[in-house]
């Protein structure tokens, strides 16, 4: 189950599974999955990521040339799920090319907690969301600061697990700063929603835990742990910094 | 289902888009039955576009293939193509909501064109996405568009055409929604897109339907368009939809043989997939990654298609196939020798199909082939 409680500030590192090729990619997701992380979100590569800039970009095209499949990414997942919970973040089309029954049922065979799709809103979602829950996997539904109170509503009603937060109006990548109302909106969710929240998309540094904790349950990190991996440095370094900021 | 086709469409979107989408859905059906919308867009389309755009006889070629073959001149549309009449619907719309920078991909580089052409006339800011490649073989229209005053923003991720360039657009459109109007350049992406496209590009099918009853008092047999995204062929088949008796053709491109796998017949060889927010056929591997597709015409090179297309393939509607390169080359070259018209590298596609049919038939010649020289130059 995902360690994220209400009250403490959790950290989810985001990996792309399959880069910068298969074997470090197993060595980095075991060297997180060590840490006390609320979760490890593990992306599945796709050719067309259009929520994502470009260090998950050229991260995912790298898992592509390497030859990862939705099948890599499942063996990826069962081999660290053990060790702590894993969410797939995972664009539709790999999702239905899969068939969404049989991905469901193989990510709860792996020991997979739940699932991010961030082109699927919750008005598209019906027989996949079906197949996640039957699986009992979390189906996770994204927040934007362009939501309308009438979307929050919808996406914190359809969403198990956890409702994830979009700090900012865009795609993913580091930023040096987080956007000023981050933490109207993150109260705006807080209203709607017995959940917990993670705040995702931009966070990179251990100042912007600062300013999360308290509005959030957990951060998600991604093109900063990506970037890591990209230079050939080990992530763990940067988690650990994270993770102390965290508390 | 509201923004269905069949099974086909959808909003497969980042949530950062929903909002704007709905919002999106809203203005464009207030301006639709909006009388002063609708007298502004005819005012431009009559002044600025130079409709109704004529109904051809193609007197030599028929007499070539043995068939009677009429041809919709889209081409002489201001800026050459038949994107315009799209662009000039969504900008006057943008203007209405209040969005003065306008972003918009390109392939071939007609709907840039077009696109910047519009932001021009109405002084908005313009932000065209294109792939390298594109960029090198239309570098034409890469200096139109410039001396417009649009940025061009070169794309250099995936295979640099028009898939990757769409990409690049709708990222901006999610980081600058709240100032920018994304103006798509086929009857694809999201809904609403599919159904304002066609609803602003049917005047092509509307006008041709009207003159060909005129000129030969009855109408066609089969009416053929050439399909990249969609929009011409949606644009010239929404008319005849209901004239149960017409057959409608969609020509995809059939690149080096669709058998070798170089080509983007998405109709022809794809199966249903999500790409760019809608639900339709697609180009895809087994692990559903979108394929690196190829054609001899920038226009056509998208391994996606509008969903409205997929309906109609499934319902058997219409039919689609696929014409390879040489073949549209050659039949480029023969309506230029023979009419003394050049088409566009993407027509040219119809334009060969149309030469294997028997009977009465329409063909949407959606623009024309200057773009295409330095191609021609080179093979
Ligand atoms: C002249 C011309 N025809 C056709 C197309 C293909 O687009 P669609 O299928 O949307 O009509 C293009 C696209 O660039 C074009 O420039």
């Amino acid at each position: 189950m995902l360690r994220i409680e209400k009250g403490a500030l959790g950290l989810i590192p985001y990996l792309m599974a399959g880069h910068p090729d298969r074997d470090r990619s197993r060595a980095a997701a075991r060297s997180l999955a060590a840490l006390p992380i609320a979760a490890l979100e593990l992306g599945i590569p796709f050719s067309d990521p259009l929520a994502d800039g470009p260090v998950i970009q050229r991260a995912g095209q790298q898992a592509l040339d390497g030859g990862m499949t939705v099948a890599d990414c499942l063996e990826l997942a069962a081999d660290v799920a053990g060790r702590a919970p894993v969410i797939f973040m995972s664009y539709i089309n790999p999702i239905l090319a899969y068939g969404p029954e049989r991905f469901a049922a193989d990510a709860e065979a792996a020991g997979v907690a739940g699932v991010i799709v961030p082109d699927l809103p919750p008005e598209e979602s019906g027989s996949v969301s079906a197949a996640f829950k039957a699986h009992r996997l979390a189906s996770i539904f994204l927040v934007a600061p362009t939501s309308s109170e009438e979307r929050i509503k919808l996406i914190c009603a359809a969403s198990s697990g956890f409702v994830y937060c979009v700090t900012l109006t865009g795609i993913t990548g580091a930023r040096a700063e987080l956007p000023p109302d981050v933490g109207e909106l993150l109260g705006r969710v807080r209203a709607r929603t017995r959940l917990p929240i993670a705040a995702g998309f931009g966070i990179s540094r251990p100042e912007h835990l600062g300013t999360l904790r308290g509005a959030a349950d957990a951060a998600v990190v991604g093109s900063a742990v990506v970037h890591e991996l990209a230079e050939g440095r080990d992530p763990a370094r940067l988690v650990r910094e994270l993770l102390a900021a965290c508390r | 289902m509201r923004g269905r086709f069949g099974i086909y469409g959808g909003q497969y979107v980042p949530e950062t888009l929903m909002s704007p989408l709905a919002e999106l859905e809203a203005a464009w059906t207030a301006a639709r039955s909006d009388p002063g919308y609708a007298a502004e867009l005819e005012r431009h389309r009559r002044t600025f576009i130079g409709r109704p755009t004529p109904l051809y006889f193609a007197e030599r070629l028929s007499a070539e293939h043995g068939n009677r073959i009429h041809l919709k001149r889209e081409d002489l549309c201001h800026t050459g193509a038949h994107k315009v009449n799209n662009a000039l619907g969504q900008a006057l719309l943008a203007i209405r909501m209040g969005k003065r920078r306008i972003i918009a991909e390109t392939g071939a580089g007609q709907h840039g064109v077009a696109t910047a052409t519009l932001c021009a006339r109405f002084g908005l800011d313009c932000t065209v996405y294109m792939g390298r490649e594109d960029m090198r073989r239309q570098a034409v229209n890469v200096q139109r568009m410039r001396l417009l005053g649009a940025e061009v923003v070169e794309v250099t991720a995936g295979t640099m055409t028009l898939k990757d360039a769409t990409s690049e657009a709708i990222r901006d459109w999610v980081t600058n929604v709240r100032t920018t109007h994304y103006i798509i350049g086929s009857a694809v992406g999201p809904h609403p897109y599919p159904e304002m496209v066609r609803d602003l590009q049917r005047v092509i099918g509307d006008e041709a339907r009207a003159q060909y009853l005129a000129a030969e008092g009855r109408l066609p047999e089969v009416v053929v368009a050439c399909v990249g995204g969609g929009s011409n062929a949606i644009g010239i088949f929404t008319a005849f939809v209901g004239d149960e008796d017409v057959r409608l053709v969609g020509v995809e491109a059939g690149g080096s043989g669709v058998a070798g796998g170089k080509h983007a017949a998405s109709l022809v060889a794809g199966r249903p997939g999500v790409l760019h927010g809608a639900l339709s056929y697609l180009l895809q591997d087994a692990d559903g990654q979108v394929l690196p597709t190829h054609s001899v015409s920038a226009g056509l090179d998208y391994p996606g298609v509008g969903p409205e297309h997929s309906f109609l393939r499934d319902a058997e509607r219409a039919e689609y196939v696929a014409v390879e390169d040489g073949q549209a080359v050659a039949a480029l070259r023969l309506c230029t020798r023979l009419e003394g018209i050049l088409p566009a590298l993407e027509p040219a596609h119809a334009l060969h199909h149309a030469g294997t049919l028997p009977g009465r038939v329409l063909v949407c010649l959606s623009g024309r082939g200057d773009k295409d020289l330095d191609n021609l130059a080179a093979d």
